[in-house]
């Protein structure tokens, strides 16, 4: 009974407290709530901290807690865990500084909060939990706390997205409940260890095993946007904009790619899906979803539905980088995840202050809005250079190790050609953007302009936390050699899974 | 320690006598004594879990002669529940009935119900249990005509003449037992019960008259009707208890008394009927235009998932799976009983607000008041079976238990009713979210909104995360 077994659950509470307190504040007490909001992602901060710098020491952070017999609750912090515990932490601390400044004397603050509060919450559970039944537990929670956030509005188009939403989501939850019952019912208790358990298990079972592995990255690829489970993620986009900000590139689209992750590293081990023949199929999905994703988003003039066209493409880096056998690609799939959440939410928030400012929803309104919001549009560049894989901003060093990983695994003649080909596509995509907002002639009269007393081109917490990310962005791509990185982290993960 | 079985029992039906002498107190006479029977129940509770089954013969005559109160595991697990419901339910009724006339019939009866619950949980031989059966379901028909309507006045007609049938098959049952092996004492008769027609055709009848009482798929017809008209604190104790209590009788012929006579082949049949009310409740509920009848088909569906379990307990051999599987039905059926009463009460709330409780018309009603959504959400999460509700882990060793027995056609039901339940109540929920005016602070009625909340946070938080004593509980059976 001492501080470390108790850490992981604290770092839970630490946000699911606040939030539950939150759900009885009156609308008016705006002040007690933004220090509920701030002290509890600090305080989660912290923790975190302690915690990475004990993961590095190989410390062992465990909470253990028996729901029922056989199964267990488990909160354990492994390098996998900590990396998106620190992803998340550290962008809930951002995106709570910007929803506060964008819900200001919006209704339904309480509400919100809440929601928001326990949302993250259930993505650092999902992402410290130690075994599969943990994880799926987490996994719903997340669906039912992130629904209201994308009703919020109340608008019948909002309900309509929730509700399409919430159907696509139940549906992958019930079917990886399924597979994880039935896993147990073969194996036991399913313990998230590094290289997999399951290839102990007699030949007899690997048929099964098969079935179960298709219904859980079904299950998972609804949430990780996998083509053709991807539909409610641009319907989605009808949430606040701090909603889509976090949901594309912290939790939900990243918890079901983490899910993968762990199914595929951490349950079967991802020698013994190669030898069950599931990794190649995965691999071609994967690939297939980002060029899909990348084609849609040429098309698309709603500025958000290009993001999130962009985002489905983009998730899937990381489902690639896993089919992609060895270190290297491992390596390139893994820090993806920390890469594409901070470029994409670089540029969600932006995409806010565009619609918070100006009133501008659409590319085809942008035309010199550079001139208008500078450091918006700086920002904005940054994400959309970094998701190209321009160096110095992050996504090149993914691009460069997913290019490698797939020459040394002899896979290169058909992940190379998709790699080159989404390249040249997120270009496509982007760069028009670029050049309509930094060269072209603003419009006389922009779509609905709010005249704000503030001395920033927009509220300054609107305006902070779009620049903090694209700086960390840029810090992820140039110090990827330093300790501490995500890159160096992602290859400390993938030391201890290959066991190297 | 002994005499809280008494009391259980002895307490709720002196205070049913007071009400009716001291019509001003009444209130006072109902909390105080919800409030001592709940601590009862709970010293009950942790009397069982430290001593073993508890055993108390009234007047000193033993079994045979007397009357005995025995409880296990089972039995003071439902007893709380039944204590933690009905204590919720009373405060609530208080704000409830407020000055309606009608509550000086409703304490009476409303206590004679709890008395009779306690007793029918407590009671350790067959002809008791039919006098307690009797006594329950009187007192709920009597409860349910209170909504004064003429609907509600033949729905309570027609749960009377139910309940009188199913009495009797069950009584007709008691006597073929009675005849055959001279006792009525379920401990003994558990001994010398063997296999063949006595035993095949009692239990069919007590079970037919038992199935029809609990409204399992096709005779629940009578359930919507009558549990959608009720009062709102009595379509709550309805729901959540009084399908139970008759249910706890089926659990315990099948899986205790009768489990070496009931075969493969019959234990399919409830499975049968259970899948099937878990589809047809799921869909009449997703379909259901009014919010009292969606939960009252919710129940249906519910109850399905409860039979599901009896070919599995069947097919699994005695031992730590069966153990578990075990659990998880109790584990479903106290989660379902917290989860609806608190469901009923909300929409209670809801139907007194705003004069209706139509689905369709719910968006101003709903926004106005936050807690009572909230605690909608909340049950509704328990009826669907996510986590953390009790529901979940009660699914998921029904799930397991379906894996581990290769009975492949359950897994595929649970699979369709999960989503059903996600689908219907997902449709309520939605009307929380729009642009109606809403409260600048979430509770606005503390005596009505707060047993509602706490009944469904219970299914939904407490049974989930603290559920494992319900497993240790039930190893101390007789």
């Amino acid at each position: 009974m001492n501080f470390d077994t108790w850490l992981p659950l604290f770092v839970v509470l630490s946000s699911l407290l606040p939030g539950l307190v939150m759900f009885f504040l009156d609308e008016g007490s705006h002040r007690l709530r933004t220090v509920l909001n701030m002290s509890g992602a600090l305080l989660k901060l912290l923790l975190v901290g302690v915690i990475t710098w004990g993961v590095f020491h190989q410390h062992i952070y465990e909470t253990r807690w028996t729901l029922a017999p056989g199964l267990e609750l488990v909160l354990h912090a492994d390098t996998l865990s900590v990396l998106f515990v620190i992803l998340s932490t550290v962008l809930w601390l951002v995106t709570t500084v910007y929803a506060i400044g964008y819900l200001e004397k919006s209704p339904h603050r309480s509400r919100f909060f809440g929601f928001f509060s326990v949302c993250v919450s259930a993505t650092v559970g999902l992402a410290l939990a130690g075994n599969l039944l943990t994880f799926v537990l987490f996994y719903e929670l997340l669906t039912l706390a992130t629904y209201p956030l994308v009703a919020h509005r109340g608008t019948p188009e909002a309900l309509r997205g929730a509700r399409i939403y919430l159907a696509y989501t139940l549906t992958g939850g019930v079917l990886l409940f399924t597979g994880t019952v039935w896993l147990h019912s073969i194996a036991g208790s399913i313990a998230f260890v590094e290289g997999g358990t399951l290839n102990q298990l007699h030949a007899d079972y690997h048929p099964q095993l098969k079935v179960i592995f298709l219904l859980m990255i079904t299950g998972l690829g609804v949430k990780a946007a996998l083509v053709p489970l991807h539909g409610w993620l641009p319907q989605a986009m009808v949430a606040p904009a701090p909603v889509s900000a976090l949901l594309h590139a912290v939790a939900v689209v990243k918890a079901g790619a983490f899910g993968i992750i762990r199914v595929v590293y951490d349950v079967y081990g991802v020698e013994f899906t190669h030898e069950l023949g599931l990794l190649t199929g995965l691999g071609i999905i994967a690939a297939i979803t980002i060029i899909y994703g990348s084609v849609k988003a040429l098309s698309q003039d709603n500025l958000k539905k290009r993001l999130a066209y962009s985002t489905v493409s983009q998730v899937s880096y990381i489902a690639l980088g896993i089919t992609i056998l060895g270190p290297i690609g491992t390596i390139g799939g893994i820090v993806h995840l920390v890469h594409q959440g901070v470029m994409k939410i670089t540029l969600f928030f932006t995409a806010g202050n565009y619609a918070e400012t100006l009133g501008i929803h659409k590319v085809s309104e942008m035309d010199g809005v550079g001139q208008r919001m500078p450091a918006t549009t700086l920002a904005f560049s940054i994400g959309a250079l970094g998701m190209i894989g321009i160096p110095p901003v992050a996504g090149y060093v993914s691009k460069w190790y997913l290019a490698l990983g797939s020459l040394e695994a002899g896979m290169a003649w058909w992940v190379m050609p998709v790699l080159v080909t989404s390249s040249l596509l997120n270009a496509a995509y982007f760069l028009p953007i670029l050049y309509r907002a930094w060269f072209k002639q603003p419009a006389t009269k922009w779509p609905s302009e709010k005249i704000l007393p503030a001395r920033f081109e927009t509220q300054a917490a609107l305006l902070w936390p779009p620049l903090i990310t694209a700086v960390l962005a840029i810090a992820a791509g140039m110090f990827a050699a330093s300790p501490y990185s995500p890159l160096e982290w992602a290859s400390l993960i993938t030391r201890r899974e290959y066991g190297l | 320690m002994i005499d809280t079985l008494i009391w259980l029992v002895a307490l709720p039906l002196a205070s049913a006598l007071a009400t009716q002498l001291l019509p001003r107190y009444a209130t006072a006479i109902v909390i105080s004594t919800a409030i001592a029977t709940s601590i009862n129940a709970a010293a009950l509770l942790y009397a069982v879990a430290t001593h073993g089954v508890m055993l108390y013969q009234i007047g000193g005559w033993t079994a045979g002669l007397g009357i005995a109160l025995r409880a296990d595991g089972l039995s003071a697990l439902l007893l709380m529940m039944a204590a933690i419901v009905l204590l919720a339910s009373s405060i609530y009724a208080s704000a409830y009935f407020n000055d309606n006339p009608l509550r000086r019939r409703f304490w009476p009866l409303w206590l004679l119900l709890w008395c009779s619950l306690n007793a029918l949980l407590l009671s350790g031989d067959l002809f008791n249990l039919y006098v307690t059966l009797e006594l329950l379901g009187l007192s709920a028909v009597a409860l349910a005509s209170l909504g004064g309507k003429t609907a509600a006045l033949q729905a309570a007609l027609r749960y009377l003449l139910v309940g009188l049938l199913g009495s009797m098959l069950f009584l007709a049952g008691v006597t073929l037992i009675y005849a055959g092996y001279g006792t009525l004492d379920l401990a003994t008769l558990s001994r010398v019960v063997a296999a063949g027609p006595i035993a095949w055709s009692a239990l069919a009848l007590m079970t037919v008259g038992l199935l029809l009482k609990t409204a399992l798929f096709p005779l629940h017809f009578w359930l919507p009707p009558a549990h959608g008209s009720a009062p709102a604190p009595v379509s709550a104790v309805l729901s959540a208890l009084v399908v139970k209590a008759t249910f706890y009788l089926v659990m315990r012929l099948w899986l205790d008394i009768f489990s070496e006579v009931v075969t493969p082949q019959a234990a399919s049949i409830p499975g049968v009927l259970g899948a099937a009310a878990v589809l047809w409740g799921s869909w009449q509920a997703l379909r259901a235009e009014r919010l009292k009848l969606l939960a009252a088909y919710s129940t249906v569906a519910q109850l399905g998932y409860l039979f599901l379990f009896f070919p599995l307990l069947q097919a699994l051999p005695a031992g730590a799976a069966r153990d578990a599987a075990m659990g998880g039905l109790v584990i479903l059926a106290l989660t379902h009983g917290l989860a609806k009463s608190g469901l009923f009460l909300a929409i209670g709330i809801i139907q007194q607000r705003s004069g209706h409780d139509t689905i369709r018309d719910l968006d101003g009603t709903a926004q106005r008041l936050p807690a009572t959504t909230f605690a909608i959400a909340l049950s509704g999460i328990a009826l669907i079976g996510l986590p953390p509700s009790g529901a979940f882990l009660g699914k998921w060793h029904l799930l397991a238990a379906a894996f581990s027995a290769g009975q492949w056609l359950w897994v595929v039901v649970i699979m369709i009713g999960t989503l059903l339940a996600a689908a219907y109540t997902f449709r309520v929920l939605g009307h929380a979210f729009g642009q109606q005016p809403y409260p600048r602070h979430p509770v606005t009625i503390a005596a009505e909104e707060w047993p509602a909340l706490i009944l469904s946070a219970f299914a939904t938080i407490g049974l989930g995360l603290a559920g494992a004593p319900v497993w240790q509980l039930l190893k101390v059976s007789l």
